[in-house]
């Protein structure tokens, strides 16, 4: 059957692929065809997440990605990939007065340098392949959806959309794209555990689509970015947040 | 903990209500400033002052300052 969209004999790491986007994004593309490599800190959740897994020759990998031998590790072990994606990521909500340097540095350290330096070790070690996709899991927090409390989250996510198109253009050569996914608001435990409203009764008026988004939204459009559809598309930003830049 | 230094620490992170009027029993949902950056202010100073992680929930159930507090209290025992 044609279909430019699917990912079959790729093979496609995810990182934070314990829970939301990661997990849902690990799934989806285990149905679309591709073999997985998921990596997480956390064993047991991981363990469900390859578990729920289509198809099979799938492989997890535990590992935190702040800590350098993990990374190592995680690197070493690997195939050689035809899509990496870096989901990886945590949200701490602090108004500036009330922000701490370890607050920086722990989400930073996970969602910022933990991408950076994983896309830099996996390119060294030559485990992309030739039309190879990486996507850069950022968020509507580094394009103008300034929420309140949220800078901490909003510069690490900046950093790395910045990062995806400086990667780009080094890596261009090799035929390798670099995007970035923007998603507004999407109801994961990330976000249920920072918000200070439970989803269910936050306001979504600003949302054109008047809810928030649902992990697979986010995971379909993660995949078109790995499959061969999008092999003249690098260095873009795509946003995905129903509509809500436009309120 | 001592309710009195906590009414203090509360009113330091107000800009706009009168410092005089805010008390045990102020039912903070109800001051004019109150806003989510002041839930998250409010969140952000009881964790750096008391080590303490309130939530949402914690905030929803408090209606008066003391209310709070003992909210506070009771997690940080």
């Amino acid at each position: 059957m044609y279909n430019p969209y699917q990912l079959t004999n790729k093979t496609i790491l995810v990182t934070g692929a314990s829970s939301g986007i990661g997990r849902t994004t690990a799934i989806e593309c285990s149905k679309l065809g591709a073999k997985m490599v998921v990596t997480a800190r956390n064993e047991v959740r991981l363990k469900e997440t390859l578990d729920a897994l289509e198809g099979c020759g799938h492989q997890m990998v535990t590992a935190d990605l702040t800590n350098p031998s993990d990374m190592e590790k995680l690197v070493a072990t690997i195939p050689e990939l035809d899509g990496l994606v870096n989901d990886a990521g945590i949200a701490v909500m602090k108004p500036v007065p009330y922000i701490r340097q370890k607050d920086l540095e722990k989400v930073v350290n996970i969602n910022t340098f933990a991408p950076v330096l994983l896309t830099g070790s996996i390119l060294k070690r030559k485990k992309l392949k030739r039309n190879a996709s990486v996507v850069m899991v950022s968020s509507v927090a580094s394009m103008g959806s300034f929420e309140l409390g949220n800078s901490i989250y909003g510069l690490s996510k900046s950093a790395i959309k910045t990062f995806a198109e400086y990667c780009a253009m080094e890596v261009k050569n090799r035929e390798i794209r670099v995007n970035s996914i923007h998603p507004g608001m999407v109801a994961t435990s990330m976000t249920q555990n920072t918000s200070l409203s439970d989803t269910e009764e936050m306001d979504f008026s600003k949302y054109i689509m008047n809810r928030c988004g649902k992990p697979e939204e986010i995971a379909w459009a993660i995949a078109y970015l790995l499959s061969d559809a999008t092999l003249w598309m690098t260095g873009s930003q795509l946003i995905i947040d129903g509509g809500a830049h436009l309120a | 903990m001592e309710l009195g230094t906590f009414i203090q620490q509360f009113i330091e992170l107000l800009e706009e209500s009168d410092a005089e009027q805010i008390s045990a029993s102020t039912r903070f949902h109800e001051l004019d400033e109150y806003s989510s950056l002041l839930a998250l202010t409010i969140v952000a100073m009881v964790d750096e002052e008391y080590d303490v992680a309130i939530k949402a929930e914690d905030l929803r159930k408090a209606q008066t300052i003391e209310d709070l507090f003992n909210i506070i209290k009771e997690k940080k025992a």
